[in-house]
């Protein structure tokens, strides 16, 4: 089976979960026999590192080759109609006087151009069946399904919802009610994703499946030593500092569980645009001395960041999946989890909360802090469950769906 | 001609509260009033009160050949006579028939007996005293909390009177003997000591409507074969009274199973009670029995007391004993004493695939449970010795 794959991203060009979530779904339908041909859009100011690295890699496990087909194209992952406006002047900027540019004038154009060369990709090979995930992609599923007649499946990470906590760009919401309405079937990342696709797209739910997101961990990572030797207990966040992720009622929390037991220290790694709005609330509700800001994290420093924390807490407002706790589990640090997330549907070993709710978060981020009972078993049955996950569950169900369609 | 015993286990906790730790020093609001009336009276409805109709009618029906008996907790009890008297009134008519038996056991169906004999002692009792002012009669023979046994808990039950115990007819207590006989328990005099047939109580309380099982559909007449085919002189079924229609729902047809067994048992066997089978059946020999053996095999056990979860905070709790008990506070005393309920622990299992948890997570439990300890200790008049955390 041949399956013509549009996303935005694939390590190691990625920034977020998107990337590394196709990666994996990739990798486990080549382990089922599919042939996976992932297009990805990419300037050349972004591709640095050599394509054939990135082929290889994972050929040397699949059964089946993926192929990934770059797109030169200004378009990235997570990016906002100002980002791309400022990479278009990037670029113009630094062509010669007099020449003209090849990209769209604004970030909708070109996502249209894009599909318009995805019709001529479409007709490179016998394709069965075309994927594609998330909006920016769409429209090139749907331009691909018109030249190619075969079935559209779109795959939803996260929706125009999620990402703006409720106040969708209307564009761009059109873009995915027209994927939807478009595509032979939805997969969503979580119930609590088709939940929105059925809430807010008008979906009907028989249209919509679920396949739940996964990870694929080499090994438990152990805790590594920060080199901080606080005596407080440390509680952290980790994640953008943005609405999506719900950082302000970490602070609330923080207070909270401040007003109980001072001796508790809450780092929060990560930047985004409420970072000033952070700094400024905690020294608001008078408890700055009791919170420190890392700014941005990447590598080794994540995992020392998990390591030094006696819980991680992600209270998103919205998460589609989330991959961060399962990280943190495989880094021997407990989690606590907004209900309001895909993740809490297949973690067991975990506390759950209502991200609202900031007396249960405070209540539990204590109970963790207070009982080493507590703390243990959380870590030890939470680092057991992350290590069953595998993407041949997710790509098993994709190949379900697969089969249904053709 | 087998001695057929069918023993039936009635228990309801007293559920608690999401009590949070910002509770603590404000409140002593532990159970979930609401919650634990809305299961009182939908398991009233579902079993208690058409499962104690069935009985009444098949013991007038068999005019004293068909006999049964109950372990109902204390706790259950008080909780009937808040909720749903009407269940109360339904066990004296059948305390009055004659052919009912009632088994001792703790108040508040606890395991207590493992960490402090004194409180053991009382809550027996007390058990004791409410079975005698509610159906007018004394009970003859113990069975402890999940069934769960030893040969000293023998000996102290043969202490305080008893003459029949009975436990769990687990491979790991047996090892090559059968359930089927009585025996008397290593280091006792006369007590002795009746054992769950495992594998036919859990037919009729686990698989009964169970479609996938190879001998559904279970009928009377196939479990009165598998009975008469059985070695050994007695057969105990012992199961959670629950079985019928709440674990079994009515439509699976467990009512009218119930309402043939006594016929088909009575063609070549006898319907005996407890305390009958201790009184007339002689003991086939010794059983020794060191550990702990529970109401669901090896899983019983761990699914109570296998995570450190549940070991600090069934510690904690008994830590709290000689402060609560000097405090003379009756409802501090009371409310220490439902905390001690094995269903608490059992929400704390982490292994287990069901978890019945009325806070959505063993973790929770176990956060609810332990800010309660925390606010009954500070409830004590004097203090107790702090544990290290």
């Amino acid at each position: 089976m041949k399956v013509l794959m549009f996303g935005w991203e694939f390590p190691p060009h990625s920034s977020g979960g998107l990337g590394t979530a196709c990666a994996g779904l990739t990798k486990g339908l080549s382990n089922h026999g599919v042939d996976v041909t992932f297009v990805i859009p990419s300037s050349k100011i972004d591709v640095q590192s050599s394509h054939v690295n990135l082929i290889v890699a994972d050929r040397t496990k699949a059964k089946q080759s993926i192929s990934v087909t770059f797109v030169d194209s200004l378009l990235s992952p997570y990016m906002n109609i100002k980002d791309y406006v400022g990479k278009l002047e990037l670029i113009t900027d630094s062509l010669p006087p007099g020449a003209g540019s090849v990209y769209g004038k604004d970030l909708f154009q070109e996502v249209y151009r894009l599909s318009e060369k995805a019709k001529i990709i479409a007709l490179s090979d016998n394709f069965d069946i075309i994927h594609c995930h998330d909006w920016m992609t769409y429209p090139s599923g749907i331009k691909a399904k018109k030249v190619l007649g075969k079935p559209l499946v779109v795959h939803i990470h996260a929706t125009e919802f999620d990402r703006t906590g409720g106040n969708p760009n209307q564009v761009i919401y059109n873009m995915e009610r027209e994927g939807f309405n478009e595509a032979d079937k939805i997969l969503a990342v979580s119930n609590f994703t088709k939940q929105k696709v059925v809430d807010h797209y008008g979906i009907d739910p028989d249209k919509v499946e679920v396949v739940h997101n996964a990870v694929e961990f080499n090994g438990y990572k152990g805790r590594k030593n920060s080199g901080i030797n606080a005596l407080d207990k440390v509680v952290l966040f980790l994640g953008r500092l943005t609405m999506q992720k719900g950082p302000e009622y970490f602070l609330y929390a923080a207070k909270r569980v401040l007003e109980h037991d001072p001796n508790v220290t809450f780092v929060v790694a990560g930047t985004g645009d409420m970072e000033q709005f952070m700094i400024n609330k905690s020294c608001e509700l008078g408890i700055s001395d009791k919170v420190r800001f890392t700014g941005f994290l990447s590598g080794d420093d994540i995992d020392r960041a998990y390591s030094m924390a006696d819980l991680y807490v992600m209270p998103s407002i919205s998460e589609p999946f989330g991959i961060t706790p399962l990280e943190s589990l495989r880094n021997g640090t407990p989690v606590l989890i907004s209900k309001q997330s895909g993740v809490s549907e297949v973690l067991d070993h975990c506390l759950k909360v209502d991200f609202w709710d900031i007396d249960q978060m405070a209540n539990k981020i204590l109970g963790v802090l207070n009982w080493q009972e507590l703390h243990t078993e959380l870590k030890e049955n939470g680092k057991h469950e992350v290590m069953q996950f595998s993407w041949d569950d997710p790509a098993s169900k994709c190949m379900e769906v697969y089969h249904e369609l053709t | 001609m087998k001695k057929v015993c069918l023993y039936f286990q009635v228990h309801q906790p007293f559920r608690t509260n999401n009590y949070s730790v910002f509770s603590i020093g404000n409140d002593h609001k532990y159970f979930d009033h609401d919650k634990n009336m809305r299961i009182a009276s939908k398991v009233a409805d579902q079993c208690y009160l058409p499962a104690n109709k069935l009985m009444l009618d098949l013991i007038r029906k068999h005019q004293g050949k068909f006999k049964v008996a109950f372990g109902i907790s204390g706790v259950a009890l008080d909780q009937m006579e808040e909720y749903t008297p009407q269940v109360i009134d339904t066990f004296k008519a059948l305390a009055d028939t004659g052919c009912v038996e009632f088994l001792g056991e703790t108040y508040h169906h606890s395991l207590s007996f493992f960490y402090s004999k004194e409180e053991f002692l009382e809550q027996v009792r007390m058990h004791d005293q409410k079975i005698q002012n509610l159906f007018g009669m004394r009970p003859t023979v113990f069975r402890n909390s999940e069934l769960v046994f030893n040969n000293e808990l023998a000996a102290y039950a043969e202490s305080m009177g008893y003459k029949g115990i009975v436990s769990n007819g687990t491979p790991q207590a047996l090892g090559w003997r059968s359930p089927n006989y009585v025996y008397n328990p290593t280091s006792t005099k006369s007590i002795k000591l009746l054992l769950k047939n495992v594998g036919m109580s859990e037919d009729i309380e686990h698989r009964f409507s169970d479609e996938s099982w190879n001998e559904w559909p279970m009928t009377s007449r196939k479990m009165a074969g598998w009975l008469g085919d059985a070695e050994g002189e007695v057969v105990n079924l012992f199961m959670d009274y629950e079985a019928l229609g709440e674990h079994h729902k009515k439509d699976s047809g467990i009512f009218t199973f119930m309402k043939q067994l006594p016929d088909e048992i009575l063609k070549n066997h006898v319907w005996a009670t407890p305390g009958e089978i201790v009184e007339s059946v002689k003991s086939a020999g010794e059983l020794d029995v060191h550990l702990p053996i529970s109401g669901n095999n090896l899983e019983g056990i761990r699914a109570l007391l296998g995570n450190n979860l549940q070991h600090a905070a069934i510690n904690r709790i008994y830590q709290l004993e000689k402060g609560v008990k000097a405090s003379n506070d009756p409802e501090l005393i009371d409310h220490w004493r439902k905390m001690q309920s094995t269903d608490h622990f059992h929400y704390m299992a982490t292994g287990i695939s069901k978890n019945h948890s009325p806070h959505g997570s063993p973790y929770d439990s176990f956060i609810a449970y332990m800010n309660i300890v925390n606010d009954l200790q500070l409830r004590l008049k004097q203090p107790v010795t702090p544990i290290a955390k």
